[in-house]
Protein backbone atom coordinates (compact mmCIF):
# COMPACT_ATOMS: atom_id res chain seq x y z
CA UNK A 1 0.00 0.00 0.00
CA UNK A 2 3.07 2.50 1.12
CA UNK A 3 4.79 1.31 -1.94
CA UNK A 4 1.79 1.51 -4.23
CA UNK A 5 1.31 5.30 -2.60
CA UNK A 6 5.01 6.22 -3.24
CA UNK A 7 5.07 5.12 -6.83
CA UNK A 8 1.77 7.06 -8.00
CA UNK A 9 3.07 9.93 -6.12
CA UNK A 10 6.53 9.91 -8.24
CA UNK A 11 5.27 8.97 -11.25
CA UNK A 12 2.46 11.80 -10.95
CA UNK A 13 5.38 14.30 -9.98
CA UNK A 14 7.35 13.03 -12.68
CA UNK A 15 4.73 13.70 -15.58
CA UNK A 16 3.62 16.90 -14.05
CA UNK A 17 7.56 18.21 -13.90
CA UNK A 18 7.66 16.92 -17.90
CA UNK A 19 3.92 19.23 -18.27
CA UNK A 20 6.06 22.17 -16.59
CA UNK A 21 9.22 22.16 -18.68
CA UNK A 22 7.33 23.16 -22.06
CA UNK A 23 8.13 26.85 -24.01
CA UNK A 24 6.08 29.32 -22.72
CA UNK A 25 3.22 30.48 -24.52
CA UNK A 26 4.40 34.31 -23.60
CA UNK A 27 8.10 34.58 -22.29
CA UNK A 28 7.60 38.46 -20.86
CA UNK A 29 4.72 36.98 -18.76
CA UNK A 30 7.31 34.13 -17.44
CA UNK A 31 10.04 36.60 -17.19
CA UNK A 32 7.65 38.72 -14.73
CA UNK A 33 6.20 35.76 -12.56
CA UNK A 34 9.72 34.44 -12.06
CA UNK A 35 10.87 37.92 -10.73
CA UNK A 36 7.80 38.48 -8.66
CA UNK A 37 9.01 35.12 -7.22
CA UNK A 38 12.79 35.60 -6.94
CA UNK A 39 11.58 38.51 -4.67
CA UNK A 40 8.84 36.51 -2.77
CA UNK A 41 11.33 33.60 -1.91
CA UNK A 42 14.49 35.38 -2.01
CA UNK A 43 13.95 39.05 -0.83
CA UNK A 44 11.14 37.60 1.49
CA UNK A 45 13.11 35.21 3.31
CA UNK A 46 16.24 37.06 4.01
CA UNK A 47 15.29 38.41 7.49
CA UNK A 48 14.49 34.76 8.65
CA UNK A 49 17.59 33.01 6.98
CA UNK A 50 19.85 35.80 8.81
CA UNK A 51 17.84 35.11 12.12
CA UNK A 52 19.00 31.39 11.99
CA UNK A 53 22.34 31.65 10.55
CA UNK A 54 23.45 33.83 13.29
CA UNK A 55 22.07 31.45 15.88
CA UNK A 56 23.98 28.85 13.90
CA UNK A 57 27.36 29.73 13.72
CA UNK A 58 27.02 30.83 17.12
CA UNK A 59 26.27 27.44 18.87
CA UNK A 60 28.80 26.11 16.41
CA UNK A 61 31.46 27.93 18.23
CA UNK A 62 30.81 27.87 21.36
CA UNK A 63 30.48 23.60 21.39
CA UNK A 64 33.54 23.09 19.33
CA UNK A 65 35.04 25.72 21.89
CA UNK A 66 33.80 23.34 24.94
CA UNK A 67 35.12 20.39 23.08
CA UNK A 68 38.21 21.91 22.56
CA UNK A 69 38.98 23.54 25.63
CA UNK A 70 41.03 21.35 27.74
CA UNK A 71 42.56 19.72 24.44
CA UNK A 72 46.17 19.91 22.53
CA UNK A 73 44.33 21.41 19.53
CA UNK A 74 45.00 24.86 18.96
CA UNK A 75 42.30 26.93 19.59
CA UNK A 76 42.24 28.66 16.13
CA UNK A 77 41.08 25.28 14.91
CA UNK A 78 37.45 26.71 16.33
CA UNK A 79 37.62 29.46 12.69
CA UNK A 80 38.34 26.66 10.73
CA UNK A 81 35.89 24.26 12.18
CA UNK A 82 33.01 26.63 11.74
CA UNK A 83 33.35 27.97 8.57
CA UNK A 84 33.66 24.15 7.12
CA UNK A 85 31.03 22.80 8.78
CA UNK A 86 28.99 25.85 8.09
CA UNK A 87 29.68 26.03 4.34
CA UNK A 88 29.63 22.33 3.57
CA UNK A 89 26.91 21.11 5.81
CA UNK A 90 24.95 23.98 8.15
CA UNK A 91 24.25 26.93 5.80
CA UNK A 92 22.69 24.60 2.56
CA UNK A 93 21.08 22.25 4.65
CA UNK A 94 19.43 24.08 7.69
CA UNK A 95 18.88 26.98 5.85
CA UNK A 96 16.66 24.73 3.53
CA UNK A 97 14.60 22.80 6.05
CA UNK A 98 13.55 26.40 6.97
CA UNK A 99 12.63 27.66 3.60
CA UNK A 100 10.70 24.19 3.27
CA UNK A 101 8.19 25.13 5.84
CA UNK A 102 8.02 29.11 5.13
CA UNK A 103 8.89 28.77 0.91
CA UNK A 104 7.47 25.09 0.99
CA UNK A 105 4.30 25.89 2.76
CA UNK A 106 2.84 29.27 1.19
CA UNK A 107 3.64 27.67 -2.19
CA UNK A 108 1.25 24.55 -2.29
CA UNK A 109 -1.01 26.66 -0.03
CA UNK A 110 -1.12 29.22 -2.93
CA UNK A 111 -0.99 26.79 -5.83
CA UNK A 112 -3.68 24.58 -3.93
CA UNK A 113 -6.24 27.59 -3.14
CA UNK A 114 -6.04 28.13 -6.89
CA UNK A 115 -6.92 24.58 -7.81
CA UNK A 116 -9.87 24.98 -5.40
CA UNK A 117 -10.98 28.51 -6.22
CA UNK A 118 -10.88 27.36 -10.15
CA UNK A 119 -7.97 29.87 -11.03
CA UNK A 120 -6.37 27.12 -12.76
CA UNK A 121 -9.19 25.70 -14.28
CA UNK A 122 -9.76 28.84 -15.68
CA UNK A 123 -6.54 29.06 -16.72
CA UNK A 124 -6.54 25.80 -18.63
CA UNK A 125 -9.70 26.59 -20.18
CA UNK A 126 -7.72 29.75 -21.04
CA UNK A 127 -5.41 27.88 -23.21
CA UNK A 128 -2.91 28.06 -20.48
CA UNK A 129 0.11 25.54 -19.50
CA UNK A 130 -0.49 25.61 -15.72
CA UNK A 131 1.91 23.48 -15.08
CA UNK A 132 4.75 25.52 -16.60
CA UNK A 133 3.58 29.00 -16.15
CA UNK A 134 2.67 28.41 -12.30
CA UNK A 135 6.09 26.15 -11.27
CA UNK A 136 8.52 26.66 -13.91
CA UNK A 137 8.93 30.31 -12.83
CA UNK A 138 8.47 29.34 -9.09
CA UNK A 139 11.17 26.67 -9.84
CA UNK A 140 13.80 28.91 -12.15
CA UNK A 141 13.05 31.82 -8.92
CA UNK A 142 14.22 29.42 -6.17
CA UNK A 143 17.08 27.66 -7.73
CA UNK A 144 18.49 31.33 -8.40
CA UNK A 145 17.60 33.00 -5.08
CA UNK A 146 18.23 30.16 -2.69
CA UNK A 147 21.61 29.38 -3.22
CA UNK A 148 22.17 33.24 -3.14
CA UNK A 149 20.68 32.92 0.62
CA UNK A 150 22.67 30.07 1.47
CA UNK A 151 25.88 32.13 0.90
CA UNK A 152 24.72 34.83 2.69
CA UNK A 153 23.80 32.46 5.74
CA UNK A 154 27.20 30.90 5.29
CA UNK A 155 28.74 34.22 5.84
CA UNK A 156 26.06 35.31 8.47
CA UNK A 157 27.27 32.20 10.56
CA UNK A 158 30.76 32.92 10.62
CA UNK A 159 30.22 36.20 11.88
CA UNK A 160 28.01 34.23 14.88
CA UNK A 161 30.57 32.50 15.34
CA UNK A 162 32.96 35.33 15.96
CA UNK A 163 30.87 37.17 18.09
CA UNK A 164 30.03 34.01 20.19
CA UNK A 165 33.91 33.13 20.95
CA UNK A 166 35.62 36.42 20.38
CA UNK A 167 33.61 38.48 22.19
CA UNK A 168 33.53 36.63 25.32
CA UNK A 169 37.51 35.94 25.03
CA UNK A 170 37.22 32.51 24.47
CA UNK A 171 39.67 33.13 21.67
CA UNK A 172 41.06 36.28 20.45
CA UNK A 173 40.05 37.67 17.34
CA UNK A 174 43.80 36.68 15.36
CA UNK A 175 43.04 33.07 16.38
CA UNK A 176 39.29 32.97 14.71
CA UNK A 177 40.43 34.88 11.85
CA UNK A 178 43.81 32.34 11.51
CA UNK A 179 41.30 29.65 11.46
CA UNK A 180 39.21 31.01 9.19
CA UNK A 181 41.88 31.57 7.02
CA UNK A 182 43.85 27.98 7.59
CA UNK A 183 43.10 24.73 5.32
CA UNK A 184 40.60 26.30 2.89
CA UNK A 185 39.01 23.75 0.50
CA UNK A 186 37.56 25.94 -2.05
CA UNK A 187 35.45 22.64 -3.77
CA UNK A 188 33.66 22.73 -0.14
CA UNK A 189 31.97 26.06 -1.19
CA UNK A 190 31.21 24.17 -5.30
CA UNK A 191 29.58 21.59 -2.84
CA UNK A 192 27.20 24.18 -0.93
CA UNK A 193 26.43 25.27 -4.15
CA UNK A 194 25.36 22.47 -5.77
CA UNK A 195 22.93 21.24 -2.21
CA UNK A 196 21.38 24.59 -2.02
CA UNK A 197 20.49 24.46 -6.21
CA UNK A 198 19.22 20.54 -5.43
CA UNK A 199 17.49 21.55 -2.33
CA UNK A 200 16.05 24.50 -3.77
CA UNK A 201 14.52 22.78 -6.86
CA UNK A 202 13.26 19.89 -4.59
CA UNK A 203 11.79 21.79 -2.04
CA UNK A 204 9.71 24.37 -4.23
CA UNK A 205 8.81 21.07 -6.75
CA UNK A 206 7.69 19.01 -4.62
CA UNK A 207 5.34 21.76 -2.60
CA UNK A 208 4.21 23.01 -6.09
CA UNK A 209 3.00 19.21 -6.68
CA UNK A 210 1.16 18.71 -3.41
CA UNK A 211 -0.28 21.89 -3.91
CA UNK A 212 -1.13 21.31 -7.61
CA UNK A 213 -2.79 18.05 -7.20
CA UNK A 214 -5.09 19.18 -3.62
CA UNK A 215 -8.60 17.61 -3.81
CA UNK A 216 -11.16 18.83 -1.22
CA UNK A 217 -11.30 21.77 0.96
CA UNK A 218 -9.89 23.63 3.31
CA UNK A 219 -8.58 20.36 5.63
CA UNK A 220 -7.37 19.27 2.64
CA UNK A 221 -5.33 22.31 1.62
CA UNK A 222 -3.65 22.28 5.04
CA UNK A 223 -2.76 18.39 4.50
CA UNK A 224 -1.18 19.17 1.27
CA UNK A 225 0.91 22.10 2.84
CA UNK A 226 1.86 19.92 5.87
CA UNK A 227 3.11 16.81 3.25
CA UNK A 228 4.56 19.40 1.13
CA UNK A 229 7.20 20.54 3.89
CA UNK A 230 7.59 17.21 5.65
CA UNK A 231 8.26 15.42 2.02
CA UNK A 232 10.54 18.08 1.08
CA UNK A 233 12.52 17.85 4.36
CA UNK A 234 13.25 14.29 4.18
CA UNK A 235 14.22 14.55 0.76
CA UNK A 236 16.38 17.57 1.36
CA UNK A 237 18.10 15.21 4.17
CA UNK A 238 18.08 12.43 1.60
CA UNK A 239 19.57 14.20 -1.05
CA UNK A 240 22.15 15.89 1.76
CA UNK A 241 23.52 12.17 2.28
CA UNK A 242 23.64 11.41 -1.92
CA UNK A 243 25.51 14.57 -2.39
CA UNK A 244 27.63 13.90 0.29
CA UNK A 245 28.85 10.29 -1.51
CA UNK A 246 29.08 11.51 -4.52
CA UNK A 247 31.07 14.96 -3.74
CA UNK A 248 33.19 14.19 -0.61
CA UNK B 1 -21.50 23.00 -33.46
CA UNK B 2 -20.23 20.75 -30.79
CA UNK B 3 -21.62 17.34 -30.66
CA UNK B 4 -21.06 14.48 -28.13
CA UNK B 5 -21.22 11.30 -29.21
CA UNK B 6 -22.06 8.31 -25.99
CA UNK B 7 -20.25 9.99 -23.65
CA UNK B 8 -19.83 7.30 -20.49
CA UNK B 9 -17.89 8.73 -17.62
CA UNK B 10 -17.05 7.03 -14.39
CA UNK B 11 -15.12 7.98 -10.83
CA UNK B 12 -14.06 4.86 -9.47
CA UNK B 13 -17.48 2.70 -8.87
CA UNK B 14 -19.30 5.78 -10.13
CA UNK B 15 -21.01 5.83 -13.63
CA UNK B 16 -21.87 9.56 -13.65
CA UNK B 17 -22.71 9.96 -17.21
CA UNK B 18 -24.51 6.62 -19.18
CA UNK B 19 -24.11 7.36 -22.68
CA UNK B 20 -24.73 10.99 -23.76
CA UNK B 21 -25.40 11.99 -27.61
CA UNK B 22 -26.49 15.43 -28.15
CA UNK B 23 -25.60 18.73 -30.38
CA UNK B 24 -24.91 21.92 -29.12
CA UNK B 25 -25.82 24.80 -31.87
CA UNK B 26 -24.26 27.79 -32.90
CA UNK B 27 -26.07 31.34 -32.07
CA UNK B 28 -28.26 29.99 -29.59
CA UNK B 29 -28.12 29.22 -26.19
CA UNK B 30 -28.13 25.66 -25.07
CA UNK B 31 -28.88 24.78 -21.63
CA UNK B 32 -28.34 21.49 -19.53
CA UNK B 33 -30.87 21.13 -16.74
CA UNK B 34 -31.50 18.04 -14.32
CA UNK B 35 -31.36 17.97 -10.78
CA UNK B 36 -28.09 18.08 -8.31
CA UNK B 37 -25.78 15.04 -9.18
CA UNK B 38 -27.38 14.45 -12.54
CA UNK B 39 -23.69 14.82 -13.80
CA UNK B 40 -24.40 18.15 -15.67
CA UNK B 41 -21.14 19.61 -14.20
CA UNK B 42 -19.35 16.62 -15.33
CA UNK B 43 -20.69 16.87 -19.14
CA UNK B 44 -19.77 20.54 -19.07
CA UNK B 45 -16.43 19.40 -18.09
CA UNK B 46 -16.03 16.87 -20.38
CA UNK B 47 -17.29 19.24 -23.57
CA UNK B 48 -14.23 21.67 -22.57
CA UNK B 49 -11.92 18.71 -21.98
CA UNK B 50 -11.54 19.44 -18.11
CA UNK B 51 -12.69 15.58 -18.05
CA UNK B 52 -11.50 12.51 -19.88
CA UNK B 53 -14.43 10.03 -20.94
CA UNK B 54 -14.40 6.66 -20.28
CA UNK B 55 -16.05 6.35 -22.99
CA UNK B 56 -17.43 7.99 -26.38
CA UNK B 57 -16.50 11.39 -27.82
CA UNK B 58 -16.89 15.23 -28.03
CA UNK B 59 -16.61 16.70 -31.48
CA UNK B 60 -15.64 20.55 -32.36
CA UNK B 61 -16.87 20.73 -35.74
CA UNK B 62 -15.21 17.54 -36.93
CA UNK B 63 -12.62 17.37 -34.54
CA UNK B 64 -12.87 14.71 -31.90
CA UNK B 65 -11.19 16.77 -29.11
CA UNK B 66 -10.25 13.52 -27.38
CA UNK B 67 -7.98 12.96 -30.79
CA UNK B 68 -6.08 15.45 -30.14
CA UNK B 69 -2.82 16.12 -27.79
CA UNK B 70 -1.98 18.33 -25.01
CA UNK B 71 -1.04 21.15 -27.17
CA UNK B 72 -3.97 20.82 -29.62
CA UNK B 73 -6.25 20.94 -27.15
CA UNK B 74 -4.90 24.29 -25.99
CA UNK B 75 -5.25 25.65 -29.16
CA UNK B 76 -8.81 24.53 -29.53
CA UNK B 77 -9.51 26.17 -25.84
CA UNK B 78 -8.10 29.10 -27.18
CA UNK B 79 -10.86 29.45 -29.13
CA UNK B 80 -13.30 29.06 -25.71
CA UNK B 81 -14.62 31.26 -23.14
CA UNK B 82 -15.94 30.02 -19.84
CA UNK B 83 -17.92 31.17 -16.44
CA UNK B 84 -17.35 30.04 -13.56
CA UNK B 85 -20.25 29.01 -11.00
CA UNK B 86 -17.69 30.62 -8.48
CA UNK B 87 -16.56 32.99 -11.56
CA UNK B 88 -13.02 32.21 -10.72
CA UNK B 89 -11.65 35.95 -10.76
CA UNK B 90 -7.84 35.78 -10.07
CA UNK B 91 -8.36 37.94 -6.60
CA UNK B 92 -4.64 39.30 -6.54
CA UNK B 93 -5.33 40.98 -9.66
CA UNK B 94 -7.62 44.00 -10.59
CA UNK B 95 -10.90 43.97 -12.36
CA UNK B 96 -8.94 45.06 -15.71
CA UNK B 97 -5.86 42.95 -15.09
CA UNK B 98 -7.90 40.09 -14.89
CA UNK B 99 -9.61 40.69 -18.17
CA UNK B 100 -6.60 41.74 -20.04
CA UNK B 101 -4.79 38.35 -18.60
CA UNK B 102 -5.52 35.86 -21.59
CA UNK B 103 -4.33 39.06 -24.30
CA UNK B 104 -1.04 39.10 -21.74
CA UNK B 105 -1.00 35.53 -22.54
CA UNK B 106 -1.65 34.87 -26.13
CA UNK B 107 -1.85 38.54 -28.26
CA UNK B 108 1.16 40.41 -28.91
CA UNK B 109 -0.92 43.91 -28.54
CA UNK B 110 0.42 46.59 -27.14
CA UNK B 111 -0.85 47.59 -23.46
CA UNK B 112 -2.67 50.61 -25.26
CA UNK B 113 -4.76 48.57 -27.31
CA UNK B 114 -5.50 45.81 -24.81
CA UNK B 115 -6.42 48.48 -22.48
CA UNK B 116 -8.87 49.25 -25.07
CA UNK B 117 -10.00 46.08 -25.69
CA UNK B 118 -10.64 45.78 -21.69
CA UNK B 119 -12.74 48.64 -21.74
CA UNK B 120 -14.65 47.54 -25.07
CA UNK B 121 -15.44 44.49 -22.93
CA UNK B 122 -16.53 45.66 -19.65
CA UNK B 123 -18.86 48.29 -21.71
CA UNK B 124 -20.14 45.01 -23.38
CA UNK B 125 -21.58 43.58 -19.95
CA UNK B 126 -22.39 47.23 -18.88
CA UNK B 127 -19.69 47.75 -16.10
CA UNK B 128 -17.47 50.77 -17.72
CA UNK B 129 -14.93 52.41 -15.02
CA UNK B 130 -14.46 49.47 -12.24
CA UNK B 131 -10.71 48.70 -14.19
CA UNK B 132 -9.05 49.40 -10.85
CA UNK B 133 -10.98 47.73 -8.60
CA UNK B 134 -10.33 44.34 -7.29
CA UNK B 135 -13.00 41.66 -7.56
CA UNK B 136 -13.62 41.48 -3.64
CA UNK B 137 -14.79 45.39 -4.10
CA UNK B 138 -17.23 44.54 -6.29
CA UNK B 139 -20.69 42.52 -5.86
CA UNK B 140 -21.45 38.73 -6.85
CA UNK B 141 -23.45 39.94 -10.26
CA UNK B 142 -20.95 42.15 -11.13
CA UNK B 143 -18.28 39.60 -10.90
CA UNK B 144 -20.81 37.40 -13.09
CA UNK B 145 -20.61 40.39 -15.65
CA UNK B 146 -16.38 40.76 -15.37
CA UNK B 147 -16.30 36.96 -15.82
CA UNK B 148 -18.48 37.33 -18.64
CA UNK B 149 -16.10 40.40 -20.21
CA UNK B 150 -13.05 38.33 -19.67
CA UNK B 151 -14.37 34.86 -21.47
CA UNK B 152 -15.36 36.99 -24.52
CA UNK B 153 -11.90 38.82 -24.25
CA UNK B 154 -10.52 36.66 -27.01
CA UNK B 155 -13.60 36.53 -28.76
CA UNK B 156 -14.25 33.11 -28.69
CA UNK B 157 -16.44 30.81 -30.77
CA UNK B 158 -17.60 28.68 -27.43
CA UNK B 159 -18.56 30.01 -24.44
CA UNK B 160 -19.53 27.70 -21.27
CA UNK B 161 -21.09 28.88 -18.48
CA UNK B 162 -21.43 26.49 -15.17
CA UNK B 163 -24.27 28.54 -12.91
CA UNK B 164 -24.25 31.39 -14.35
CA UNK B 165 -27.39 32.39 -12.08
CA UNK B 166 -26.30 31.10 -8.96
CA UNK B 167 -26.27 33.28 -5.70
CA UNK B 168 -28.14 35.72 -8.14
CA UNK B 169 -31.07 37.51 -6.88
CA UNK B 170 -33.91 36.74 -10.14
CA UNK B 171 -33.60 40.35 -11.54
CA UNK B 172 -29.85 40.16 -11.86
CA UNK B 173 -30.31 36.49 -13.27
CA UNK B 174 -32.19 37.52 -15.77
CA UNK B 175 -30.21 40.37 -16.77
CA UNK B 176 -27.38 37.97 -17.16
CA UNK B 177 -29.18 35.47 -19.14
CA UNK B 178 -30.08 38.35 -21.73
CA UNK B 179 -26.56 39.27 -21.52
CA UNK B 180 -25.61 35.96 -22.42
CA UNK B 181 -28.56 35.45 -24.81
CA UNK B 182 -27.28 38.62 -26.85
CA UNK B 183 -23.56 38.34 -26.87
CA UNK B 184 -24.22 34.71 -27.90
CA UNK B 185 -26.50 35.82 -30.86
CA UNK B 186 -24.75 38.80 -31.78
CA UNK B 187 -21.61 37.33 -32.42
CA UNK B 188 -22.82 33.56 -33.62
CA UNK B 189 -21.37 31.65 -30.61
CA UNK B 190 -22.17 28.05 -29.64
CA UNK B 191 -22.50 28.70 -25.88
CA UNK B 192 -23.42 25.93 -23.43
CA UNK B 193 -25.21 27.09 -19.73
CA UNK B 194 -25.16 24.52 -17.54
CA UNK B 195 -28.10 25.67 -15.03
CA UNK B 196 -31.09 24.85 -12.86
CA UNK B 197 -33.15 28.21 -12.77
CA UNK B 198 -36.06 27.85 -13.95
CA UNK B 199 -36.44 31.19 -15.72
CA UNK B 200 -33.48 30.63 -17.12
CA UNK B 201 -34.90 27.36 -19.08
CA UNK B 202 -38.30 29.84 -19.72
CA UNK B 203 -36.15 32.91 -21.23
CA UNK B 204 -33.55 31.92 -23.15
CA UNK B 205 -34.09 28.11 -23.64
CA UNK B 206 -33.86 27.38 -27.07
CA UNK B 207 -32.23 23.96 -26.71
CA UNK B 208 -32.76 22.10 -24.25
CA UNK B 209 -30.88 19.24 -22.81
CA UNK B 210 -32.56 17.32 -19.74
CA UNK B 211 -30.00 14.91 -17.48
CA UNK B 212 -31.53 12.39 -15.38
CA UNK B 213 -29.15 9.84 -13.84
CA UNK B 214 -26.60 10.51 -16.04
CA UNK B 215 -28.82 9.96 -19.04
CA UNK B 216 -30.37 12.09 -21.90
CA UNK B 217 -33.95 12.21 -20.60
CA UNK B 218 -35.56 14.50 -22.67
CA UNK B 219 -34.43 17.51 -25.58
CA UNK B 220 -36.56 20.31 -27.11
CA UNK B 221 -36.59 24.32 -26.70
CA UNK B 222 -38.66 26.38 -24.52
CA UNK B 223 -42.34 26.17 -26.32
CA UNK B 224 -42.21 22.57 -26.13
CA UNK B 225 -41.55 22.39 -22.14
CA UNK B 226 -45.19 23.47 -21.30
CA UNK B 227 -46.78 20.77 -22.99
CA UNK B 228 -44.55 18.00 -22.96
CA UNK B 229 -45.77 15.21 -21.27
CA UNK B 230 -42.41 13.78 -20.60
CA UNK B 231 -42.41 12.63 -16.46
CA UNK B 232 -39.37 13.54 -15.82
CA UNK B 233 -39.14 17.14 -17.67
CA UNK B 234 -42.80 17.72 -15.54
CA UNK B 235 -41.39 17.11 -12.17
CA UNK B 236 -38.01 18.90 -12.96
CA UNK B 237 -39.44 22.27 -14.34
CA UNK B 238 -42.93 22.35 -12.33
CA UNK B 239 -41.70 20.72 -8.76
CA UNK B 240 -43.11 23.34 -6.80
CA UNK B 241 -47.32 23.57 -6.49
CA UNK B 242 -46.96 26.89 -7.61
CA UNK B 243 -44.97 26.56 -10.87
CA UNK B 244 -47.84 23.90 -10.83
CA UNK B 245 -50.57 25.62 -11.22
CA UNK B 246 -49.11 28.41 -13.41
CA UNK B 247 -48.60 25.51 -15.62
CA UNK B 248 -52.26 24.41 -15.50
CA UNK B 249 -53.57 27.94 -16.08
CA UNK B 250 -51.55 28.48 -19.11
CA UNK B 251 -52.53 25.23 -20.61
CA UNK B 252 -56.11 25.82 -20.16
CA UNK B 253 -55.80 29.87 -21.58
CA UNK B 254 -54.10 28.54 -24.49
CA UNK B 255 -56.80 25.26 -25.35
CA UNK B 256 -59.93 27.95 -24.23
CA UNK B 257 -57.88 31.02 -27.07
Amino acid sequence: MLIDTFLYNFGQYILLLKSAIAKPERFSMYYKETVRQMDAIGVGSVFIVLLISVFIGMVTAVQFADQLGDSFIPSYYIGYIVRDITIIEMAPTITCLVLAGKVGSNLAAEIGGMRQKEHIDAMEIMGVNTAAYLIMPKVIAAVLVIPLLVAISAFVSIIGGYLATVLPGSISHTEYVLGLRSFFVPRYVFIMFVKAGVFAFLLTSVSCYFGYYVKGGSIELGEASTSAVVVSNVLILLFDFIIALLLT
Amino acid sequence: MIRTENLHKSFGDNHVLKGVSAEFHAGKPNLIIGSSGAGKTVLLKLLIGLFRPSEGAVFYGDTNLFSLDDKDIRSIRMKVGMLFQGNALFDSMTVGENIRFPMDMFTRLSLKDKNRRVDECLEMVNMEGINDRYPSEVSGGMQKRVGIARAMVLEPKYLFCDEPNSGLDPQTSILIDELICDLTNRNNITTVINTHDMNSVMGIGDNILLLKNGKVAWTGDKSQVLESDNKVLEDFIFASPFLRRLREDALKQRQGG
